[in-house]
C-alpha cells in the first residue's frame, strides 16, 4: 500500500513538470491538436452512404487510437529511455523503488491519455455537431476508457521490458501505424476486404474506436458499423480480454528486465551512446 | 548491530565458460571503509553487484546485514546505500524534490537508532548543493551532479554504503571534494563503505583497508600502511652532495640519514625520504599475478 502511495506521488510530480515545462506540454498536446485541425477540415467530406460529417466519425475513433498509442508506444518510449539512463536502477536501488515507479508511469500515462480525451473531447463538442455527450454517452464513455487504459498500459509496459533499447521502438511503431489503417479509425473498416476486417478486429484499437464512437456518435450511426451495430458486449469482452492477458504478461516480463538491470548494464549502454552522439 | 557488515565465503563468478571470480574470501566490519583495488576485468564491478543484490552469483556463500543480498527484501534494501554514476535520469526533477521523494521511500523503514531518511535541507547542505537545491538536474554540472549521486545514496542513512569507482572521469578538484565528502561520511555517522577503485592515491586517503584483486583471487588484503611495507620494506633516500643527486635504497631510513648527517653536515641538501608505497605493492602483486 505505501508503494501505491509513493508512486502516486511520484506520477503527479511528473505530470507536473509536464504541465509547467512547455515543450513536453506541446508534445503532450500536440498529437490531439493536429488530430483536431485535420479533421476539421475533414468536415466537409460525408461518410459514406450518409450525409454524416466524416470529420464527426472520425473524431471519437481517433481518441480510440490516442489511447493505444499513449498506452503501448508511450509507456514503451517511457520504459526504454528511464532503462537506459538508469532511472530504473535507481528505482530498484531504493526499497519499493520497483513498484513505485510502475505504479507512477501508469498514473503519469492515465492521466496523459485522460488528458487527451478531454481536450479532444471538449474541441469536438464545440466545433463537430455531430459528437454530442449523452447521459448514457457518459457511462460507455467511461466503462471504455477505463478498459482502454487496462488494454493497452500493461502492453507498453510488457513491450517496454522486451525492447534492448529506444532505438528499437520502431518495432512498436510500424506495427501500430498499420494497425491504425486497418482498425477503422480514419475510413470505415468495412470498407476494407473480409480478411483485414478480421485481423483488425484482434486488436484493442478497433475496439476502442468503436466504443468510442458509441459513447459519443447519435444511434442511427451504428449503420456503418460491422452488423450494423455498435456491439457493446463484445467491445468489454475484447477489451476485457486483452486487459487480462497484459496483466498475465506484464509483471514477469517487468520482474525479469529488472533483475537484469546494474550499474555496469547501464554504464555500458551509456558508454554505447556516447560512441553513437560523438 | 552486528559486528561484520558483510561476510563473503569462496564466492566464485562465471559468465560462459569465463571464471571472473575464483572463491574470493574477504568481510567488512561495522564502521570500516575498506577499498576493492584491481586492474580491468578483475572482477571490482562483479563483486560489488552481487554484494548490492543486483548480480546472481554462481557459487559461494554472501551475507550482507545479515541476509543473502540474492533474497534480500525491501527491508533489506532499506538498510543499503548505492552510489550510481548517473547520467540523465531525473533531468526534469529539481534536486530538492528528488531528494524530498526518495527520502520518503525510507520513511517506514526508520528505526529508534537510525531515523530515516535523512533531513533533505541538511543532506543538501552535507553534499554542498544549497546554491543548486531548486536547480533543475538536468542543469547541473558533472561534479554536482555526482554530489547529488552521492546524497541519492545515503538519503536513507544506509548501514552499508556502495561506490563503484566513484571518481571515475573527475577533475582533481572535484576529487579532491569528493575525499573530503566521504571524509565527512564516515567521521560524522561512522558509515561503513565498500568502495572500488583505479586510483591508489584514493584508496590509500580513503580506506582502512584495502583488497587487491587479480584474477579473480583477492592477493591482498590489510591496511594501506601494511600493504605498503609488505613488498617492499625498503625506502629510499635521495639527497643531494656537492651538486650531485644521490639515491640509496635502506631498510634503516632513520639510521642512514643519521649516518649521512655524521659524515657530512650541512653539506647534506634536498634531503627525501620516500617510504614504500600502496602503488609499490600493488604494482609488484599485479604484475606477479599476470605471470
Amino acid at each position: 500500500m505505501n508503494a501505491v502511495r509513493l508512486g502516486l506521488a511520484r506520477g503527479g510530480i511528473e505530470l507536473q513538470h509536464m504541465f509547467t515545462y512547455l515543450p513536453d506540454l506541446f508534445q503532450t498536446l500536440f498529437i490531439p491538436l493536429i488530430q483536431i485541425v485535420v479533421l476539421f477540415l475533414m468536415r466537409g467530406h460525408h461518410v459514406p452512404g450518409t450525409t454524416f460529417s466524416l470529420g464527426s466519425l472520425t473524431l471519437p475513433s481517433g481518441i480510440g487510437m490516442g489511447f493505444v498509442l499513449g498506452g503501448t508506444l508511450g509507456v514503451t518510449g517511457l520504459l526504454t529511455v528511464d532503462r537506459e539512463d538508469g532511472t530504473l536502477l535507481r528505482a530498484k536501488a531504493t526499497p519499493d523503488g520497483m513498484t513505485a515507479y510502475v505504479i507512477g508511469q501508469i498514473t503519469r500515462t492515465s492521466a496523459t491519455n485522460l488528458f487527451g480525451l478531454v481536450v479532444t473531447l471538449v474541441l469536438g463538442l464545440i466545433a463537430f455537431p455531430g459528437v454530442s455527450l449523452t447521459a448514457g454517452g457518459i457511462v460507455t464513455l467511461a466503462w471504455v476508457a477505463l478498459l482502454g487504459l487496462l488494454a493497452t498500459i500493461p502492453l507498453g509496459i510488457t513491450l517496454g521490458s522486451l525492447l534492448p533499447n529506444p532505438r528499437f521502438i520502431p518495432l512498436v511503431l510500424l506495427p501500430l501505424s498499420g494497425l491504425t489503417a486497418i482498425s477503422g479509425i480514419f475510413y470505415p473498416i468495412t470498407h476494407l476486404p473480409g480478411w483485414l476486417q478480421t485481423v483488425g478486429q484482434v486488436f484493442p484499437m478497433y475496439w476502442l474506436g468503436l466504443g468510442m464512437r458509441a459513447a459519443l456518435l447519435p444511434a442511427h450511426l451504428a449503420a456503418v458499423e460491422i452488423d450494423g451495430s455498435w456491439r457493446l458486449p463484445l467491445v468489454f469482452l475484447v477489451l476485457a480480454a486483452w486487459s487480462v492477458l497484459g496483466l498475465a504478461a506484464a509483471p514477469p516480463v517487468l520482474r525479469r528486465m529488472a533483475r537484469r538491470e546494474s550499474g555496469s548494464r547501464v554504464a555500458e549502454r551509456r558508454e554505447r551512446a556516447m560512441l553513437r552522439a560523438t | 548491530m552486528s559486528d561484520v557488515a558483510a561476510e563473503v565465503r569462496d564466492l566464485r563468478m562465471r559468465y560462459g565458460t569465463t571464471d571472473v571470480l575464483n572463491g574470493i574470501d574477504f568481510e567488512i566490519r561495522t564502521g570500516e571503509v575498506v577499498a576493492l583495488l584491481g586492474p580491468n576485468g578483475a572482477g571490482k564491478t562483479t563483486t560489488i553487484e552481487i554484494l548490492e543484490g543486483f548480480r546472481a552469483r554462481s557459487a559461494g556463500q554472501v551475507t550482507v546485514l545479515g541476509t543473502d543480498p540474492g533474497r534480500g527484501g525491501e527491508q533489506w534494501r532499506a538498510r543499503l546505500g548505492v552510489v550510481l554514476q548517473s547520467w540523465r535520469d531525473h533531468a526534469k526533477w529539481r534536486v530538492r524534490e528528488l531528494l524530498n521523494h526518495l527520502g520518503t521511500y525510507y520513511a517506514r523503514y526508520s528505526t529508534a537508532e537510525i531515523p530515516r531518511p535523512w533531513d533533505t535541507a541538511e543532506l543538501i547542505d552535507l553534499v554542498g548543493l544549497t546554491a543548486q537545491a531548486d536547480r533543475r538536474i538536468g542543469n547541473l554540472s558533472g561534479g554536482q551532479r555526482r554530489r547529488l549521486d552521492v546524497a541519492i545514496g545515503i538519503v536513507g542513512r544506509p548501514e552499508l554504503l556502495f561506490l563503484d569507482e566513484p571518481t571515475a572521469g573527475f577533475d582533481p578538484m572535484a576529487r579532491r571534494e569528493f575525499h573530503e565528502l566521504v571524509h565527512r561520511l564516515t567521521d560524522l555517522e561512522q558509515a561503513t563503505v565498500l568502495l572500488t577503485t583505479h586510483d591508489l592515491a584514493e584508496a590509500e586517503k580513503l580506506a582502512d583497508r584495502v583488497l587487491i584483486l587479480a584474477g579473480g583471487r583477492i592477493v591482498a588484503d590489510g591496511s594501506p600502511e601494511e600493504l605498503a611495507l609488505r613488498m617492499s620494506a625498503q625506502a629510499e633516500v635521495r639527497w643531494t652532495l656537492d651538486g650531485h643527486r644521490f639515491v640509496h635504497p635502506t631498510d634503516e631510513a632513520t639510521a642512514f640519514t643519521r649516518k649521512l648527517f655524521a659524515q657530512h653536515g650541512p653539506a647534506v641538501e634536498d634531503l627525501e625520504v620516500r617510504r614504500p608505497n600502496l602503488e609499490d605493492t600493488y604494482m609488484a602483486l599485479v604484475k606477479e599475478h599476470e605471470q
